[in-house]
């Protein structure tokens, strides 16, 4: 198997109404596993992820799978298996549960199997609208979008985030599940999740990459966790 | 009772003008965010195009000639004019405003700016007794269109593929774009629909005010405007429910009121609606 960098970013910056978010963001997303993009809060970390995505206008560099994609429209990187799942779930309110994975759909024979085995409860409320769904249940509606399409790679933005502990392991373990067959860069605060599935490890702080490398070695560096990230040992 | 069954069809013919307009208005604003203050001109391609063709087709080939050139202008004008611009909103309305205003011209200078009489099936110039009342029967011939529309377009919005893209698009676009559809496909089709709806409306306004003049389309548009921001931007179904309400009462207000009465009664409702529920009757917010 190829050890060759699925995503590889270099230099990005994104300039949003005056602030410079991104000052050449660079790092690369193994082929396999999960890479944790770490960060205190408005450190840039969701600006990347929609940078990458062309959501944002942005300039440096991003291959994917060895083609440069910045300035390409978000529609046709999805289509080339870049998903998305973003940190306010994107769930369509007005839409049934069944309606928001049927817009998702972008092949022949989308996977429902591998949906419904994952998400069980998802095919009992297939006709229940999604705006009147739990957050974990929305959760569970964003990651089953993208899961019903073959993907590449998958850019998931903080899915454990506003939601219950139990629910929490619950998305992990989807999480870990799905990162065996798909690498996926991921945006967390909770560190426990990203100790549980992360391999590779970037922080991200005030728009620059001030960290890189393994997730194991940075959680196990109190002192690192505490200086780049703000919290205490885990 | 016969007036009030008068004003009651006749109100609700009126406010099947305001749907047909509205409706196709709140989509392209739902969806693409577009404040389109040209979509006036759709209504009076469609009725132009249909006043012409008419002695040369026939006046059912007229009304389908009709409302094709207006869903043609519609899809053109979202082509051509507003997709370099859908995100930059002044621009958009400036190019809005200025093809409404280049179009209104273009017609007075080809047709010049008296209204001509328009053609109407021989059956809509006659009247049917209803509870007491002689109601002409054009007010059915709006209002039964209306509800055909209505039927038709919720249907669509249900049913097909496309308008479950434009139902998810007007709560959050950039999310429809996340999951790999080329959301664009679908803002030029909602231009054409609410093009041909419009066209439809200045055929069937032709109808009911038995002429056609080239400043028709932006005096109806004001009133769709009204029915769009008190239905709630983007709903097919709050803008059914409003036109009728801005319908009656201009009617209502317009016969027991003052002259003119009736116009500042609707725009008075439109005030209160945004006072008690901003969002519109069936409104809720449009993301990005």
């Amino acid at each position: 198997m190829s050890r060759e960098p699925v995503l590889r970013v270099a230099g990005l910056s994104v300039r949003l109404g005056g602030s410079h978010i991104l000052q050449g963001v660079t790092f690369d997303v193994a082929p396999a596993g999960v890479t944790a993009l770490l960060g205190r809060n408005g450190a840039g970390k969701t600006t990347t992820l929609r940078a990458i995505l062309g959501e944002l206008p942005a300039t440096g560099s991003v291959a994917y799978d060895g083609r440069e994609i910045l300035g390409r429209p978000t529609h046709r990187l999805v289509r080339d298996g870049l998903a998305y799942v973003p940190e306010d779930r994107g769930v369509f309110a007005g839409l049934t549960v069944a309606e928001n994975l049927r817009l998702a759909e972008r092949v022949p024979d989308p996977d429902y199997a591998l949906v419904h085995e994952l998400f069980p409860e998802l095919a009992t409320r297939a006709g229940q609208r999604a705006g009147t769904l739990s957050g974990g249940q929305q959760q569970m509606v964003a990651i089953a979008r993208v899961l019903l399409n073959p993907n590449r790679l998958l850019l998931v933005d903080e899915p454990t985030k506003g939601l219950a502990p139990a629910v929490v392991t619950a998305v992990a373990t989807v999480l870990a599940r799905v990162a065996g067959r798909v690498p996926v860069l991921l945006v967390e605060q909770n560190l426990a999740v990203v100790r549980r599935l992360a391999t590779d490890a970037v922080v991200v702080e005030a728009g620059r990459v001030a960290w890189r490398g393994a997730a194991g070695e940075l959680l196990d560096d109190g002192e690192a966790t505490r200086s780049l990230l703000g919290v205490g040992r885990h | 009772m016969s007036t009030v069954v008068l004003l009651t069809l006749t109100g609700l013919g009126l406010a099947a003008l305001y749907f047909l307009i509205a409706s196709g208005l709140s989509l392209v604003f739902g969806l693409a965010g577009v404040l389109n203050f040209a979509h006036g001109l759709f209504l009076s391609v469609g009725a132009y195009v249909t006043w012409w063709a008419a002695p040369h087709l026939g006046l059912p080939l007229a009304v389908v000639s009709g409302v094709a050139a207006a869903a043609a202008t519609g899809a053109l004008t979202e082509l051509v004019l507003i997709r370099p611009l859908y995100t930059r909103h002044t621009e958009q309305v400036l190019v809005t405003v200025g093809l409404s205003l280049a179009g209104v011209a273009l017609l007075q200078s080809v047709w010049g700016a008296d209204a001509r009489v328009f053609p109407r099936p021989e059956w809509a110039s006659h009247v049917t007794g209803v509870l007491g009342a002689q109601v002409p029967d054009d007010r059915f011939l709006l209002i039964g269109a209306a509800v055909l529309v209505l039927v038709a377009l919720l249907a669509f919005l249900r049913f097909t593929r496309y308008g479950l893209v434009i139902r998810a698009g007007v709560e959050n676009r950039a999310m429809v774009r996340a999951l790999g559809i080329d959301v664009r496909t679908a803002f030029t089709l909602v231009f054409a629909i609410g093009g041909a709806l419009a066209g439809l409306a200045g055929i069937l306004g032709g109808m009911y005010f038995t002429s056609v003049s080239p400043g028709q389309g932006v005096s109806l548009l004001i009133f769709a405007f009204i029915v769009v921001v008190i239905g709630g931007l983007g709903s097919v179904t709050g803008s059914a429910v409003a036109a009728a309400g801005v319908g009656l009462l201009q009617q209502f207000v317009n016969y027991y009121g003052a002259a003119g009465a009736g116009d500042v009664s609707v725009v008075a409702l439109l005030a209160v609606v945004l006072l008690l529920r901003p969002a519109g009757i069936a409104g809720k917010a449009v993301a990005a």
